[in-house]
C-alpha cells in the first residue's frame, strides 16, 4: 500500500530525513520508534505533504501512485490520515461542523454529493460512542480548551469518521492517562481491518501494549537503523536508545 | 445550523421582503457644486414643504463652518465637495446593454453569491423584463404591514405623508450639528427609508431596503429614520450582499433609531460597496453616522458586517437614556488589499441600570488597515451601569494591520466595565491541519474566519447570515497565497 523509497527531506536547507525506506502493506501495523529529534514527526509530516519540508530525493508511493505532486488535501482524499502530535485549535468551529466539512470535501473530490444530514448524524453518533465521547463535546470549538487527552481522543474520533486507508498516529499516547490510552487504543483496534494500515509513531513501548505492531522500526538521525518484530519495542524499553545509536555509528 | 443551505435558499426565494419598494426614476442631474441654491433645488425637486427646506438650509449653513474630521486612522485624498453633483438621478437602463458588456469578474462574483440573472441585470443597469409575480408579492407585503399600522416608505414620501412624525423625530438623535458628514447629509439627502411601528406592534417580517439600495444613485446621501413606538418590535435589514460598483466616490448616510419605552429595534447591515481594486485604485468612501436612542426598558441592537468600501468611517452608537435600557453592538469588519476601516461604537449610559455589550471582530488581510474605535461613557446618574466589550482581531499575512482604540469614561462609581481584546493570526499550522483533513486552503480560511466571526454571524437574521458567510469567503479569496 505505502512504499517509501530512499526518502530525503530538508527544512530550511537542513536535511532531516536521510534516506528512508519503508514498505507497509494493507492489514499491517507498523511502529516507528526513536529518540527525540530522530525525524519521526518529520516523516509523518512529509507523508502527509506538509509544504515546509522539501523532498530532495526519493519518493512516497501510495497504491502505486507517486504522491509528489499531491497537495496535502489530495493525499487526504486518497486516504492518508495524520493524527497530530499537537492538534491545533480552531475557535468557533465545532467538532461536528469541522467533520462535516472534512467529509463533504472528500466526497466532493470523489464526485459525490454531500452526505445527507441524517446519515451524518448517525455516523457521528456511532463513532462518538466507539470512542466514549460525550455528545456535548461535539459542539465545542475544535480543540479549544481541550485537555491533552481530549485532543488525542478527538484525533482518533476524526480518524474513525474519515475511515482512512493509511493512518499515521504521531505520538498519540503522549498526554494520555491510562484510561484514555485504553479508550484510544481500543478505538484504533476496532478500526483496523485487512484493507487499511496503521503507522504508530511513539517514544515509549506503552501504547504498543494496546496496539500491537507487526513491525517495529527504529529511526535514528533520519534513517531507519533497525527493524524487527514487536519484541524490538520491549528491548528498547529495557535498554533505551543508546545501544542503537552506538550500533548505528559503528 | 438546523437546516441546510439549500433549504434556506428555497426559503429565501419565497421571502416577502425581497420584493420591496422602488423609487421613481428621475431623469436629470444637477450641476456640480454645493450652495444654498442647490439645497433649495433638491428640496424643490422633492416637492418638500417649507419647513423641510429651511431645515436643510440650516444644516447647510452649519456644514459650511465645519471642517472634515481627521482623527480617524485612515488616509485618503479628501473629496472636493464642489466637484460632486448633489442630485444625480438613477441611470436609466440602457436597452442596448447586455450582460456580455459586464466585467466578467463581477459576473463571477454574482454567480458565487447565487444572484439571479434578473437581479444581475438590475445591478448592472441592464434592462429587465417586468416580472409580474414580484408585483403581486409587493402588494401582499404592503397589505400585511398596513393592517398592523406599520409605515414603511421612502423618506421623501414620509415627509409628504407623515410630516408630524418626521418633524418630531428627524435630527433628534443625530443633530445637524453632530459632525461634518451628518451636517452635509442633512443638507443634501436625496432619499432613504422611513419606518414607524405603532405601539405594541411586533413587526411580523424583517423590513429591508434590499432592492432599493441596489439601484444606481440612491446610496450617496441616504437618510434613514426608524421609530419604534412603546412596546413595539422591529428587525430592520439594510444593505445588500451583492457588490455595488457605484460611481459615487462618497457615501455619507445618516441613520437614526428611536426606541420608545419598552420597544426593541434590531438593525442589521451588510455593507459591500466597491472596495477598490487589488492595487487600491478607486473604491467608495463610506462616512456614515448611525445612532439610536433608547427610552425606558428599550433595547437597540446593531449588527454589522462590513466588507466593502475603500475607506470606512462608521460608529453605530446607542444613547441609553432610559433606565434599564440595553444597547448592543456586534460587528465584523473585513479589510483586504488596500482597504481601510475605522469602525466601532459609542455606548452612552445615561439611565440607571443600563447595560451594553460590544463584540467587535476585525479581520485584516492584504495590505489593509483595520481599526476598532469605541467609547463607553457612563454618566454621573447612570447608577449600576454595566458594559462588556470584546474586541478580537484576526490577521492574515504580514502586511496588514489591526488597531484597537477603546475609550472609557466613567463618572459613576457603581459602573462595571469590562474590556477584553485578542489578536490572532491564521497560522500555517491551522491551514495544514485542515488540509490534512481534506479541506483545501480557500475553504480552510473560510472555515477559520467563519468560526472567528461566529458570535456576530449568529446575531444576524438567518437568511442574512448565510449570505454574509458567503460574502466573507469571497472577500478574502486569494488573500493567503
Amino acid at each position: 500500500m505505502l512504499k517509501i523509497n530512499d526518502l530525503h527531506a530538508s527544512v530550511e536547507e537542513k536535511e532531516i530525513l536521510k534516506g528512508i525506506n519503508l514498505e507497509v502493506n494493507a492489514g499491517e501495523v507498523h511502529a516507528i520508534m526513536g529518540p527525540n529529534g530522530s525525524g519521526k514527526s518529520t516523516l509523518a509530516a512529509v507523508i502527509a505533504g506538509k509544504e515546509e519540508f522539501e523532498v530532495t530525493k526519493g519518493n512516497v508511493v501510495l497504491d502505486g501512485e507517486d504522491l509528489e505532486d499531491d497537495a496535502p488535501e489530495d493525499r487526504a482524499h486518497k486516504g492518508v490520515f495524520l493524527s497530530f502530535q499537537y492538534p491545533v485549535e480552531i475557535p468557533g468551529v465545532s467538532v461536528t461542523n469541522f467533520m462535516k466539512t472534512a467529509i463533504n470535501e472528500s466526497r466532493k473530490a470523489k464526485g459525490l454529493e454531500d452526505m445527507p444530514a441524517n446519515q451524518m448524524l448517525k455516523l457521528i453518533r456511532e463513532k462518538a460512542e466507539l470512542l466514549e465521547i460525550d455528545r456535548k463535546f461535539l459542539s465545542r470549538s475544535l480543540n479549544e480548551g481541550f485537555s491533552g487527552g481530549e485532543k488525542k481522543r478527538n484525533e482518533i474520533f476524526q480518524m474513525a469518521m474519515l475511515e482512512p486507508k493509511l493512518a499515521i498516529l504521531d505520538e498519540t499516547d503522549s498526554g494520555l492517562d491510562i484510561d484514555a490510552l485504553r479508550i484510544v487504543a481500543n478505538g484504533v483496534n476496532k478500526l483496523k481491518s485487512k484493507d487499511n494500515a496503521v503507522i504508530v509513531i511513539t517514544h515509549y513501548q506503552r501504547l504498543l501494549e494496546y496496539i500491537v505492531p507487526d513491525f517495529v522500526h527504529v529511526l535514528h538521525n533520519g534513517k531507519i537503523v533497525k527493524s524487527g518484530g514487536k519484541e524490538l519495542a520491549l528491548e528498547l524499553e529495557a535498554k533505551g536508545y543508546d545501544w542503537i545509536k552506538q550500533e548505528a555509528t559503528v | 445550523m438546523a437546516y441546510t443551505e439549500e433549504e434556506l435558499k428555497k426559503e429565501l426565494e419565497t421571502k416577502e421582503y425581497e420584493y420591496g419598494f422602488y423609487t421613481d426614476i428621475e431623469s436629470d442631474t444637477f450641476p456640480k457644486g454645493l450652495n444654498e441654491d442647490i439645497v433649495r433645488a433638491i428640496s424643490k425637486k422633492k416637492n418638500e414643504p417649507e419647513w423641510m427646506t429651511e431645515w436643510r438650509l440650516e444644516a447647510f449653513r452649519i456644514w459650511e463652518k465645519m471642517e472634515e474630521p481627521e482623527w480617524a486612522n485612515v488616509h485618503y485624498e479628501k473629496p472636493d465637495f464642489q466637484a460632486i453633483s448633489y442630485y444625480s438621478a438613477p441611470k436609466a437602463a440602457d436597452p442596448n446593454k447586455s450582460l456580455d458588456d459586464v466585467d466578467p469578474d463581477l459576473l463571477e462574483m454574482y454567480r458565487k453569491l447565487g444572484i439571479s440573472v434578473d437581479e444581475q441585470k438590475r445591478l448592472q443597469n441592464v434592462a429587465v423584463d417586468i416580472v409580474v409575480d414580484s408585483v403581486s408579492v409587493a402588494t401582499t407585503f404592503k397589505k400585511t404591514l398596513a393592517e398592523k399600522g406599520i409605515i414603511f416608505m421612502p423618506i421623501s414620501e414620509a415627509i409628504q405623508e407623515h410630516p408630524e412624525l418626521v418633524k418630531k423625530y428627524m435630527g433628534t438623535v443625530v443633530p445637524k450639528t453632530d459632525n461634518f458628514y451628518a451636517a452635509l447629509n442633512s443638507a443634501v439627502f436625496t432619499d432613504g427609508s422611513f419606518c414607524y411601528i405603532p405601539k405594541g406592534v411586533r413587526c411580523p417580517m424583517e423590513l429591508s431596503t434590499y432592492f432599493r439600495i441596489n439601484e444606481g444613485g440612491t446610496g450617496q446621501f441616504e437618510r434613514t429614520l426608524v421609530i419604534a413606538d412603546e412596546s413595539s418590535y422591529v428587525s430592520y435589514l439594510e444593505g445588500c450582499t451583492a457588490p455595488s460598483r457605484d460611481e459615487n466616490q462618497l457615501h455619507a448616510a445618516v441613520v437614526e433609531l428611536i426606541a420608545l419605552d419598552d420597544a426593541e429595534i434590531k438593525y442589521s447591515t451588510v455593507q459591500n460597496w466597491f472596495p477598490g481594486n487589488a492595487e487600491g485604485k478607486g473604491g467608495v468612501y463610506n462616512f456614515v453616522t448611525k445612532r439610536g436612542i433608547c427610552e425606558k426598558n428599550a433595547k437597540i441592537s446593531w449588527t454589522q458586517v462590513e466588507t466593502g468600501s475603500a475607506v470606512t468611517w462608521k460608529y453605530p452608537s446607542c444613547i441609553l437614556k432610559g433606565n434599564n435600557s440595553v444597547g448592543e453592538f456586534y460587528s465584523i469588519a473585513v479589510t483586504n488589499n488596500f482597504q481601510q476601516a475605522d469602525t466601532g461604537t459609542k455606548m452612552i449610559h445615561l439611565g440607571k441600570n443600563t447595560r451594553s455589550t460590544i463584540i467587535s471582530k476585525g479581520i485584516s488581510a492584504g495590505k489593509s488597515q483595520n481599526s476598532y474605535r469605541g467609547l463607553v461613557q457612563i454618566g454621573s446618574r447612570a447608577a449600576n451601569a454595566r458594559n462588556f466589550s470584546q474586541c478580537d482581531s484576526l490577521l492574515m499575512g504580514n502586511e496588514c494591520g489591526a488597531h484597537t482604540f477603546p475609550y472609557i469614561e466613567a463618572k459613576n462609581k457603581s459602573a462595571q466595565i469590562e474590556h477584553e481584546a485578542t489578536t490572532s493570526k491564521i497560522g500555517e499550522d491551522q491551514i495544514f491541519y485542515c488540509n490534512q483533513r481534506g479541506i483545501d486552503t480557500e475553504k480552510a480560511i473560510a472555515l477559520i474566519v467563519n468560526g472567528f466571526s461566529k458570535e456576530v454571524l449568529n446575531k444576524l437574521p438567518m437568511e442574512f447570515a448565510v449570505e454574509a458567510q458567503k460574502l466573507l469567503e469571497i472577500s478574502l479569496e486569494g488573500s493567503v497565497g
